[in-house]
């Protein structure tokens, strides 16, 4: 893992990879979002509604990889003190905000036409708004600190007990009795026809691709100001 | 121990005692959090009548009928054990019907007949194609929903 620990290394694998993986996952999400819009059938009792899974979904699994990747790197920054870990959990903060934010967003449409109702206090639409909360409460956290380029520790600790709402997230269809249904896909298999299946992963590859994008976009972003402010506290002081 | 090992201990307690206690947390919201009464955990909770509740089942098949004013409905919603009858006044969700998931705000009336003032369709996990559903509907039998009957 200290192989990449090197930012200067950690730079040269990312400054290709960037370009790379954002226009495989615009190419990807385009084509998914085609796909899911004109060439699906529609659904047995939603009719054309269900065609938003191609957008909520992705949205939501990322919304909470995103904090499970906060999690990672957070234990990282504070066992091992990797020098990358800290950039890398604030990195993920904004897009994953942005993921948990669409995936709220694109629930409540959906929920309109589906279910009769905007939105419900069920344990599922809840916690995954308390996620959301973690997110916002992560990102100002992160950013109290004075340092630019600063990786505290309060935001990592803070990253570690939010992760607890993850494993909720995914079981408060099976604990509780909730609006939501229950999960469609899992390790299990799938209750979902592959007419709908192929291109909802096509779309779940593309968002993940374009959300790794942003992720090294922001921490490339962020060493890229640590160098600036390095530089600058040294000419301060000569 | 190197102080990286240390840390590493630290870690783990702390992230075990975390998980110990959403576990626990959770596991004591289990009836507090449900968002609804089936009829069978109705029953269990003795509910008194007039209270707002909120109720939740699968529309049992044949129990639908319309009244002649074109807005009262009466319908009985079923879980694996029991089943609870409802009346209502008002447009039905899309989505309702028999066989299909609901979850009614409301009360219950001095003859246990459950009052409600406001449906929502409850859809299940699957997703067949409307061409399909024809043909393949052991796609809804095979739901995880435990309110099927």
């Amino acid at each position: 893992m200290h192989r990449f620990a090197n930012p200067a290394r950690f730079l040269r694998i990312a400054r290709p990879l960037t370009p790379a993986l954002f226009w495989l996952g615009l190419i990807l999400t385009l084509a998914a979002c085609i796909w899911g819009l004109f060439f699906t059938p529609t659904e047995r009792l939603m009719g054309d509604t269900v065609k938003i899974i191609f957008v909520h979904v992705p949205a939501a699994w990322l919304g909470m990889g995103g904090w499970t990747g906060i999690a990672i790197a957070s234990i990282v920054q504070l066992v091992w003190r990797h020098p990358l870990a800290g950039v890398s959990a604030r990195a993920i903060a904004v897009p994953g905000a942005t993921f948990a934010a669409i995936c709220l967003i694109t629930g409540s449409i959906w929920g309109r036409p589906t279910w009769g109702t905007w939105w419900v206090w069920d344990g599922r639409l809840t916690s995954m708004l308390v996620l959301f909360f973690l997110y916002l409460g992560y990102i100002a956290l992160s950013n109290a600190s004075s340092n630019k380029g600063d990786t505290s520790r309060v935001a990592a600790v803070f990253g570690i007990i939010g992760a607890i709402n993850i494993p909720i997230i995914n079981r408060s269809v099976i604990w509780w009795e909730s609006q939501h249904q229950k999960a469609s896909i899992t390790l299990g298999g799938s209750s979902i026809d592959s007419a709908y299946l192929v291109p909802l992963f096509v779309a779940v590859a593309g968002f993940s691709l374009l959300f790794g994008a942003l992720v090294l976009m922001r921490m490339r972003a962020a060493l890229a100001e640590m160098r600036i402010e390095a530089r600058m506290r040294r000419m301060a002081e000569s | 121990m190197k102080p990286k090992h240390q840390r590493l201990l630290l870690a783990i307690i702390a992230v075990a005692a975390l998980v110990g206690a959403g576990l626990i947390a959770a596991s004591a919201l289990r009836e507090e959090a449900s968002y609804f009464y089936t009829p069978t955990t109705l029953v269990a909770a003795n509910v008194e009548p007039g209270k707002a509740i909120r109720l939740g089942g699968m529309v049992q098949k044949g129990s639908i009928v319309r009244g002649g004013d074109g807005v009262s409905i009466t319908f009985t919603v079923r879980d694996q054990r029991r089943s609870q009858k409802v009346a209502y006044r008002g447009i039905t969700p899309d989505l309702f019907g028999e066989g299909s998931g609901v979850v009614a705000d409301g009360r219950l009336g001095p003859d246990r007949v459950f009052v409600a003032d406001s449906l929502l369709a409850k859809h299940d996990e699957n997703y067949v194609p409307r061409e399909l559903a024809d043909i393949d509907m052991s796609a809804a039998a095979k739901t995880k929903d435990t309110l099927v009957p």
